[in-house]
């Protein structure tokens, strides 16, 4: 634990609830078109777990509502990667296994290290439901990469598409968290050095954020203040 | 594509409970995902402690046809039932 968390970034509270929350979101567009009804119950349990650690650290910040549906998308702070669309398969399963590997590394790092109780809290219950995720998405990938001649040409593409986005997620645990999986799925891990993307720190963000929102944010906006 | 998923039997053991009770069946592709699939179709809302999955094709069913010759017969042999003596509440689960 010590030497995994050691050279992990912690980030600030806002990235990672914007983080699981945008994720959550993505993942629920799968509800009703996962491949079997199996996978689409698994995905909405993993969309589920990450709106509840999203909810339990919006309200460390301010108003949960407020914050996730009356924002603009520079406001926003999420990794990039968890606002990209979902694809086919392939990506939304190499999207997840990038940024589970990446929570991985930073809820026990989170816990160790915050001084508020309730991220604390939020942070000890989301290991335990990531090491699912983790488990879920890496088997995945090593399915689909190791599997047939198209779902491999299929990972290879996913690779493609999100290698450059690893650049608020990755470090050198990160790498040492991927590699065994990409390994197993016998996919070539892209140089580390390779190009990444400009950070969302300072609120920059590719298109898809803002549809993703609109989507997201259009009912409370129509409605605000409702209730179930 | 799930079409060509084998099926498997899943028991779930709850919280409490003694053994293995039959929740239902998913579709996997090998023992690993039947496992993963049945904790999250079966065990959602904290029902069990622990999974059991059979491929349902190693099931092996008494014919529906047989139901008059297995069954039936053990219909009026009330003498079977252990209601002719009271059982000590000490005793417990049998």
């Amino acid at each position: 634990m010590k030497s995994a968390t050691s050279n992990v970034r912690v980030p600030s509270v806002d990235v990672l609830a914007d983080g699981c929350l945008i994720l959550s979101h993505r993942l629920s567009e799968w509800m009703s078109n996962a491949a079997t009804m199996e996978e689409d119950v698994a995905l909405g349990n993993i969309a589920l777990d990450l709106l509840g650690q999203a909810r339990g650290l919006l309200q460390t910040l301010g108003d949960e509502d407020q914050l996730a549906y009356f924002r603009e998308p520079q406001e926003f702070r999420n990794p990039v990667i968890c606002e990209l669309p979902n694809g086919d398969f392939a990506v939304t399963m190499l999207r997840q296994l990038f940024v589970d590997a990446w929570l991985s590394l930073v809820w026990p790092a989170l816990a160790a290290t915050t001084d508020d109780e309730r991220v604390r809290g939020v942070a000890e219950k989301a290991i335990k439901e990531n090491a699912y995720h983790l488990r879920h998405s890496s088997a995945w990938v090593s399915r689909l990469g190791d599997g047939t001649e198209e779902s491999h040409r299929r990972m290879v593409g996913a690779m493609d598409a999100l290698w450059s986005y690893r650049g608020d997620i990755a470090s050198d645990a990160w790498y040492d968290v991927t590699e065994p999986v990409l390994s197993e799925a016998t996919l070539t891990m892209p140089p580390r050095d390779a190009w990444t993307q400009r950070s969302s720190a300072d609120g920059w963000h590719s298109e898809h954020l803002g549809y993703l929102l609109a989507e997201m944010q259009s009912l409370a906006r129509a409605h605000p203040g409702a209730q179930w | 594509m799930s079409k060509n998923w084998p099926l498997w039997e899943v028991f779930i053991r709850s919280r409490n409970g003694l053994h293995h009770s039959h929740v239902g069946s998913v579709h996997a592709v090998d023992a690993e995902m039947a496992v993963e699939n049945a904790r999250d179709v079966y065990t959602r809302r904290g029902e069990g402690v622990s999974i059991w999955v059979v491929p349902s094709a190693e099931i092996v069913a008494s014919d529906p046809r047989d139901k008059a010759s297995l069954f039936e017969p053990a219909l009026d042999k009330v003498y079977r039932h252990p209601t002719f003596y009271e059982i000590p509440d000490e005793v417990g689960n049998i």
